[in-house]
């Protein structure tokens, strides 16, 4: 009887620890947007969302330069990445027994446990080092390389949700299969696909380390694709090491925007498969 | 482009006095399947290109160091002698400290959403747990220096020191920077992988498990313990690894938080180095073609010791969720 007693008290002692274990978890979520909106909220400004830096040192300027380089170079590397990735995911999901599925599907899987780092190493071998500068165009080079895995992974899982009956009733009603993939296949997944891209765009919206060696960053307003380029994840790195307390300042209020742009992004992408496809994740 | 026509499934022989309209959907099929081939041709060429890249940046180096390079703990850029092991070193250790963190806590919290949670709490414990892994890395280090550094330096650590200081781990002068904060800092970020594949696991464990156990008088916990873990014991294993694949390779908070220095301390209180960080920071401003060969090589094996530690991580996940389709969602 006193065992028995004990073993429920183990029992529930247990479960105390992992409610603990929850609430240890959920502590650095909530200090880190905490402390972004304490120490960023201030900062932004009119000025932050349309200036360029002010010369070191002196006050004032914003991160418009950065906002300007993080929209184009992500926007060129989801031109390049997504169609790919998810034409790559077509594949992958519709020929499911050809020998280049099971390469593509396995380089996917490798690709994406490569480190961002290394993706950036390679675009500078690729293209900085040829072309002897940096550039934005670089950058996205990186970026989309980033992305095509992520795309093509959550492209196939979907497309395979599409029950085959679909597919049959549009065959047997003779179309041909391309038409019935875009318009049936696709088109039944498009929410699922969409959620796809914009998760793969919101993570890449915040890499910075395939930037480093590419993109470079800049002080200056530029359009130039083949020119380094400023992006926000660079300027809060730029900013958090400096030696300015101003910097620092700029530090945060450029991370909290990045941040509220990559939640959006990702909410968005929630949102997006909310109502057909339970996702759990 | 013709060898699109090859594969298994491919529309082979049209004869010419097919009817026109099958004909056009025959032409409109091969074209539709050849431009899907190509994307799906350019992933493994991708992949190829990379090692090539990387294979051809780091030749010099190769050429120079062989093997020695890993165990040799010199770095002069300007002698141009280069060794990595004190980069090999960090990255490990840093990454140890990191699952010795991450680990209890995410099965804690994994164990106690699928077995014991009320329904309500499950959906939305796990979706703010994965906001964590939304946050960018840079973001991290942002806050590591602000907040975390000042935090562990003027309180956690003196006490570390205090308590334990008698373990070699925990002596020496307090920095701040240092391989125990980009440990700590690591763990917040790899907990949302590992606590959502270990989930994904412990959900594709049958019922009957943990009714089997509760029918024989286990308690709620015994059952876990005993019937439903061990089940899922080699997936948990693999969502580990998976954690710390993503630990060596994580690059820019821990380059802002460990301090940044070629040297190999028994101490965490001591600064270290990665071999992302040593890329991140030292390959902008490289000169030698040396000193890049050298960062290209430690790229290299960066590259080839992550792509092991995934698929290792990825055939123990599969063993369990076979068909489930567990860790496809969280890679």
């Amino acid at each position: 009887m006193n065992r028995r007693i004990l073993r429920r008290l183990f029992s529930n002692l247990m479960v105390a620890l992992m409610i603990g274990a929850v609430v240890v978890a959920l502590l650095p979520l909530f200090f880190i947007l905490l402390d972004l909106v304490a120490k960023g909220a201030s900062s932004l400004s009119f000025d932050f969302f349309t200036k360029i830096p002010a010369p070191a040192g002196e006050s004032g300027g914003g991160v418009a330069h950065a906002i300007v380089g993080t929209l184009l170079i992500v926007g060129v590397a989801s031109l390049i990445g997504l169609p790919l990735g998810i034409a790559a995911g077509i594949y992958c999901a519709e020929y499911p027994g050809s020998r280049l599925t099971w390469v593509t599907r396995f380089v996917a899987d490798v690709m994406n446990g490569t480190p961002s780092i290394v993706v950036g190493v390679f675009a500078w071998a690729w293209i900085v080092a040829t072309q002897k500068h940096f550039s934005a165009l670089a950058g996205s080079a990186a970026l989309a390389m980033l992305m095509i895995p992520m795309v093509l992974r959550t492209t196939e899982e979907m497309i395979k949700l599409v029950p085959n009956s679909l597919r049959e009733a549009a065959l047997a009603l003779g179309y041909p299969r391309w038409r019935t993939n875009l318009t049936i296949v696709v088109r039944t997944t498009l929410p699922g696909i969409v959620t796809g891209s914009l998760l793969a765009v919101a993570r890449v919206s915040g890499e910075t380390a395939p930037l480093l060696f590419t993109a470079l960053g800049s002080q200056y307003l530029s359009f130039d694709l083949n020119q380094p380029m400023a992006a926000l994840p660079l300027t809060v790195f730029t900013y958090a090491t400096g030696p300015y307390e101003e910097w620092h300042r700029y530090a945060w209020a450029a991370a909290l925007i990045l941040i509220l742009v990559v939640f959006v992004l990702s909410l968005g992408a929630r949102l997006a498969t909310r109502q057909r496809f339970t996702l759990n994740g | 482009m013709t060898t699109t026509l090859s594969g298994p499934g491919a529309p082979e022989r049209v004869g010419l006095d097919a009817p026109p309209s099958l004909e056009r959907a025959s032409y409109g099929d091969t074209v539709f399947r050849a431009l899907l081939t190509v994307a799906a041709l350019a992933v493994p060429i991708l992949l190829a290109f990379l090692v090539y890249e990387l294979w051809a940046g780091s030749r010099l180096a190769i050429d120079k160091f062989g093997l020695d390079f890993v165990t040799s703990s010199t770095w002069d850029p300007v002698a141009e002698d280069f060794g990595a092991f004190p980069l090999i070193f960090g990255t490990l250790l840093s990454s140890v400290v990191a699952l010795v963190i991450a680990v209890p806590l995410s099965l804690g919290v994994a164990i106690y959403l699928v077995e014991f949670a009320p329904k309500a709490a499950r959906q939305p414990v796990a979706f703010l747990i994965s906001l964590l892994a939304a946050i960018p890395s840079v973001v991290y280090g942002l806050w590591g220096i602000f907040v975390l550094i000042p935090l562990l330096r003027s309180s956690v650590f003196p006490f570390l020191r205090d308590v334990f200081g008698f373990l070699p781990f925990f002596q020496g002068p307090i920095y701040g920077p240092s391989m125990l904060a980009a440990g700590i800092i690591l763990a917040i970020m790899i907990m949302p992988y590992v606590m959502s594949v270990s989930r994904e696991v412990l959900l594709a464990v049958p019922d009957t498990q943990r009714e089997a156990s509760l029918a024989l008088g286990a308690t709620r916990w015994e059952a876990v313990i005993t019937a439903v873990v061990p089940y899922a014991r080699s997936g948990i294993i693999g969502a580990v690894i998976l954690g710390l694949g993503r630990a060596l390779g994580e690059t820019m908070a821990v380059t802002m938080l460990i301090g940044n220095r070629h040297e190999v301390a028994a101490s965490l209180f001591a600064p270290g180095y990665t071999m992302a960080a040593a890329i991140a920071n030292e390959f902008s401003e490289a000169v030698g073609d040396m000193h890049l060969a050298a960062l290209a090589y430690v790229a290299f094996l960066l590259f080839v010791v992550t792509v092991l530690v995934n698929a290792g991580a990825r055939l123990l996940i599969w063993r369990v969720a076979r068909g489930s389709g567990a860790g496809s969602k969280a890679l």
